[in-house]
């Protein structure tokens, strides 16, 4: 009999596919049903926001990092104004640091419970989704409460926070905090010691330390696999400092060990919410300088260089001094970072930004290679990826 | 509240370990650096483009700081230079707890070498690099498009490429399918400058001066 040359079956997946979180087309080389070379097509949510943000004051520039990781606003947002902070060497008041914390771990929250839930439905686990929305839901409020926003918050300014907190709203955030653990205990119940989900995730993916390093992972994927390097610690940014918190890390680098994390990574940001607000101080919540912040709205009714700075801050902008940096946070997904060439006028020559998901997405060959199909699944939603920000 | 003293300490802590890896990073280089610097507590050296191989191996393997991640890898894009664009390196040492700028001038049409093969991470940010760019990496074996639409023309990061972009898309009924059209704008694209004539244009403003003459400040006379 002659000999048969098969040729590989190549299979897309996506650009639309409820397990693609976004639009991702993945091309896999199949030999069967195991994957022999998996191949990201990205770029389908590409914006040009480097290029817009080339175009625009820095003020402008800001609600654009809303649009990137679109489940944790805020975290972004942060990485901008401490990078602008730092080229103008601006101190930000008090308040406004522990609020800026305070919405970053709301933040983190928010990203993981999307993040888990959703990763619960691609291996088949519908529950946690329903009940986790409802959860997000009510951190949005919280969101929408500072901000007026639920998502697009540009709520962090360079020099601080828009708005002052309105009135009652900590107690709220508290009331919420001291009722969230129960939850977390509930969606533990139905996903950490199931059988179904454990034969779906442990052993799935597995990334070993020196393979996560060389990947350029960072965050929960760089922490699962043992390694516990948090921003938050090492390079620490407003009051981290001093907050008392643990940094979860996993052992065996699988999609399981990243659940994990994620999960312990909850109960630890509602220890650092909880202090946060206890440890809140009065006082203004945006720098006094007002060639870089605006002026209080009473204040431009009489003054007129309170109007003048309005007018000219909301039009020119300020201007930012040459140099450059690259400036990271700790965003719930990993090392955020953002890389700003000043060339000393109101908008930034050139601004990078240093996407986690980036990495994480170019790993998808290397990680689901020889698992089956149906692995994949699991591994793309154990990364935790958002197309708003690899794509940018 | 923390004490003025205790951020003092913290900050000349953070100043002598800065200092200290500039000068390990000096040894490594083995004179290779063109030119460091330190601006806002980051440190940053300007090396050719040639070396950036070498330079980024032993980083990561022999030296006392083991630069284990290239966290980023992006480029700029500087019309007005002779070398056109600048590679940035962004390393990070997980054991150091520090991170390091390598920068590289490199000039339009000159091949830079591919460090993918060093760090895995550089795969997806080099093809980035030369779909935004148009620079080029030898030995990199997947330099295809990355962000960009299927059959992208154009490299839309640099300074002279339009913000809106040079085709537009639309469905059309009659061909029934999505026709690529170039682009035309109702109203001509505006980018205001902002720059202060009281501040920016002094010396422009000054060479049509007779009186005052080029290059001379106020008050000089």
């Amino acid at each position: 009999m002659a000999e048969a040359q098969i040729k590989p079956l190549t299979m897309n997946f996506g650009p639309q596919h409820p397990a693609a979180h976004g639009v991702l087309r993945l091309v896999l080389e199949m030999d069967g049903e195991v994957i022999e070379r998996a191949d990201p097509h990205i770029g389908l949510l590409h914006r040009g926001t480097e290029k817009l943000i080339e175009h625009k004051t820095y003020l402008q520039a800001l609600p654009y990092f809303d649009r990137l990781d679109y489940v944790s606003p805020m975290n972004q947002e942060h990485a901008f104004a401490l990078a602008v902070e730092k080229l103008m060497q601006i101190d930000v008041p008090r308040r406004a640091q522990f609020i800026r914390v305070m919405y970053c771990e709301i933040g983190r929250i928010l990203n993981h419970l999307l993040n888990l839930t959703t990763f619960a439905i691609d291996v088949g686990a519908m529950t946690p989704l329903l009940w986790g929305f409802e959860e997000r839901e009510e951190l949005m409020g919280f969101y929408e409460r500072a901000s007026g926003a639920r998502l697009h918050a540009a709520y962090f300014r360079p020099g601080g926070v828009h708005q002052d907190l309105p009135e009652g709203l900590t107690d709220d955030i508290l009331n919420w905090v001291e009722r969230f653990p129960s939850f977390i205990d509930d969606m533990e119940t139905l996903l950490t010691d199931n059988r179904i989900f454990k034969q779906r995730t442990v052993d799935i993916g597995v990334v070993t330390l020196d393979e996560a390093l060389d990947l350029g992972f960072s965050g929960p994927c760089i922490r699962a696999s043992g390694l516990p390097w948090d921003l938050r610690k090492t390079q620490p940014y407003d009051v981290y400092e001093e907050m008392d918190f643990d940094i979860p890390t996993g052992k065996t680098g699988d999609c399981y060990a990243r659940y994990l994390v994620r999960i312990e990574e909850m109960r630890q940001s509602l220890r650092i919410i909880r202090q946060a607000i206890e440890n809140m101080p009065a006082g203004p919540v945006l720098a006094e300088d007002h060639k870089v912040t605006p002026p209080r709205r009473d204040e431009m009714k009489t003054s007129m260089e309170a109007l003048i700075h309005h007018f000219k801050l909301y039009t020119e902008g300020f201007h930012v001094p040459a140099g450059e940096t690259y400036t990271a946070v700790e965003a719930p997904k990993g090392e955020f970072g953002v890389y700003i060439v000043s060339d000393g006028t109101n908008k930034p020559y050139r601004c990078k930004i240093r996407a986690p998901g980036f990495a994480f997405m170019s790993s998808m060959d290397q990680l689901s290679r020889g698992h089956m199909l149906a692995d994949s699944v699991a591994i793309l939603g154990s990364l935790d990826v958002v197309f708003g920000e690899i794509d940018r | 509240m923390m004490s003025k003293s205790s951020t003092d300490v913290a900050l000349a802590k953070r100043n002598e370990a800065l200092e200290n890896l500039q000068l390990q990073v000096e040894s490594i280089l083995a004179g290779r650096a063109l030119s460091a610097r330190v601006f806002r507590g980051e440190l940053a050296f300007t090396v050719a483009v040639e070396d950036i191989p070498g330079i980024l191996l032993k980083l990561r393997d022999e030296s006392g700081g083991s630069f284990s991640q290239l966290s980023e890898l992006t480029a700029v894009d500087y019309p007005s230079r002779p070398k056109r664009f600048e590679l940035v390196y962004q390393l990070l040492s997980v054991r150091l707890n520090q991170r390091l700028r390598l920068l590289a001038p490199i000039a339009d049409g000159e091949i830079a070498p591919s460090v993918s093969h060093i760090f895995s991470s550089a795969i997806w940010s080099e093809r980035e690099i030369w779909d935004m760019f148009g620079i080029f990496f030898s030995g990199h074996g997947d330099l295809r498009r990355l962000l960009t639409d299927y059959g992208f023309e154009g490299h839309p990061l640099r300074k002279d490429f339009p913000l809106t972009g040079t085709v537009e898309t639309r469905y059309d009924d009659s061909e029934k399918r999505v026709v690529y059209e170039p682009v035309s704008l109702t109203q001509e694209f505006r980018d205001f400058d902002f720059m202060s004539p009281w501040e920016g244009m002094q010396t422009a403003m000054r060479q049509d001066d007779p009186v005052a003459g080029p290059g001379k400040a106020e008050g000089e006379e």
